[in-house]
């Protein structure tokens, strides 16, 4: 048997299945999320650590975790559709990262955000140049700087492909700014971000954090999905298929097609369709 | 292969010494950036010499980055640029000519006046030597990945803003380095030696492949 890998990379052939999957995955993410903060709020201690336990306030650890690994995730399968979309030249690829970008970055922006406020009475400060939080930082910029070229270029294909390669050039950069900043003096190499010590974390805080974390991101497939099938319809609003499902659903009389292009266009539907599937 | 390299270098370095103001724009603003920065901050002396290197760092970044929109943009409006395009030469190699060209037309002069910003900052003698080193590593890193960008961005409105956006965050490490090596030479000379090796490889990392990368980005540019 022959399977046709590419089935799905056509943006008419997706576009129902998203449509399918964004209850799905919106659903199972707000029942982990809800989940996951009442585990969170009831079955975990009161206090984190051994000799200078924060207290109840160290609970933000259950959004800021799953925000800052979310973020840094979803960098890396934006810029994974944007090298398939280069590679492969389909257009579907592209769309994807785009539709993945805003939820990075409003990740992003999250982690930062919790950070700020876990950083207040754990550190006794806002912000701190810390090696972490710079880098978190500049994965913002990067998520800014993506979505800002893809909307400054007006042609789609200019913007997708640039966007794209501006992805891959940041991701090679990720990992040297990171570390850069980690250790930008040699001989000393302090930081006031602790370490990850997940296998060392308590069991209850450590379930109620990775649950929320599968939550985030099944809200990202969501998200992506529902943001997907936008881009789709707004880049194809002159195909056939869509105009046509278009006319179906509102069939009413104030948004009927001018007469005899209905008609037209349910003959040259399906021929449409197949060619279309062919050059994604 | 290597004639045309010659060329297109002999070429941009004519046309630009034909008009200098740009190549003295780009100079003199760095020195007024530099120049800025004890009138706001205060003028004491430990103070200045602390912020030094960073700021001489950053006003070379800014520099750099906005000599960076002329560095396509000329060759775009004529035309040049699609006849590169179509030329049977290997693209990246004509970029690269040209990212030479444009740092040895705003990097190095950089370099050259750096002595006297430093002295505005009293400076001592060898972290004045560290920093022309260090910027004479790090300029050229910034002029290749700011090709990148610069490809990137050809012919968009507002092209200049969004390069920044796009650049600035790249230009971190060699900033970090760069401005590093200068404060550590103030301690002890001999600790700068890794920031060197550092940036010595970001310099020969951005020169393997920045200039693919730059070319992939006209293409995707020029389609």
């Amino acid at each position: 048997m022959k399977i046709n890998w590419f089935k799905y990379a056509s943006p008419t052939a997706f576009y129902p299945v998203a449509g399918r999957l964004v209850p799905v995955f919106g659903v199972a993410a707000l029942a982990l999320m809800l989940f996951a903060l009442y585990w969170g709020f009831f079955e975990t201690p009161e206090r984190l650590g051994g000799t200078n336990p924060q207290k109840e306030y160290y609970r933000i650890i259950f959004i800021h975790v799953p925000a800052a690994w979310m973020s840094m995730w979803l960098y890396l399968v934006l810029a994974a559709w944007s090298a398939v979309g280069l590679v492969f030249n389909t257009r579907l690829s592209f769309m994807m990262a785009n539709a993945v970008a805003p939820t990075g970055a409003i990740f992003t922006f999250l982690a930062l955000w919790t950070g700020a406020f876990w950083g207040r009475p754990s550190w006794g400060t806002y912000w701190d140049w810390d090696p972490r939080l710079t880098s978190e930082l500049i994965l913002f910029f990067l998520y800014i700087g993506f979505m800002a070229l893809h909307s400054a270029i007006d042609d789609n294909r200019r913007a997708d492909q640039a966007a794209a390669l501006l992805a891959i050039v940041g991701l090679v950069m990720l990992p040297i700014i990171y570390w850069s900043i980690n250790c930008p003096d040699p001989n000393n190499c302090a930081a006031l971000h602790q370490r990850s010590s997940v296998t060392d974390i308590e069991s209850n805080i450590l379930t109620a954090m990775l649950v929320m974390t599968l939550g985030f991101w099944l809200y990202s497939f969501a998200a992506a999905f529902a943001r997907l099938r936008n881009i789709i319809l707004l880049r194809e609003q002159d195909s056939a298929w869509v105009r046509k499902m278009v006319d179906e659903a509102g069939a009413g009389p104030s948004s009927s097609p001018p007469p005899g292009a209905g008609a037209a266009d349910g003959l040259d539907a399906g021929g449409h369709r197949a060619s279309r599937g062919v050059s994604v | 292969m290597l004639n045309v390299f010659w060329c297109i270098l002999q070429r941009d370095l004519t046309l630009a010494l034909r008009r200098r103001t740009d190549v003295l724009t780009t100079l003199f603003f760095f020195v007024i950036v530099v120049s800025l920065f004890p009138l706001g901050v205060g003028s004491e002396r430990e103070l200045l010499r602390m912020l030094g290197p960073g700021v001489v760092w950053v006003a070379a970044l800014l520099a750099s980055m906005l000599a960076l929109e002329r560095l396509f943009a000329a060759d775009y409006d004529d035309g040049t640029l699609e006849q590169l395009l179509l030329a049977g030469q290997p693209l990246s190699l004509l970029v690269l000519a040209k990212i030479l060209a444009h740092w040895l037309l705003t990097g190095l002069p950089l370099v050259v006046v750096a002595p006297l910003m430093a002295m505005q900052y009293s400076l001592e003698a060898t972290a004045i030597w560290v920093m022309m080193a260090a910027l004479a590593l790090g300029t050229p890193v910034l002029s290749l990945l700011g090709a990148i960008g610069a490809a990137l961005t050809l012919g968009l409105r507002g092209g200049g803003i969004l390069l920044s956006l796009l650049i600035l965050p790249l230009y971190i490490p060699v900033l970090v380095y760069g401005a590093g090596a200068v404060s550590v030479s103030v301690i002890e000379i001999a600790d700068t030696q890794p920031y060197f090796a550092l940036l010595g490889a970001f310099l020969l990392g951005g020169l393997v492949l920045a200039p693919p990368a730059a070319a992939a980005a006209l293409r995707i540019s020029m389609e």
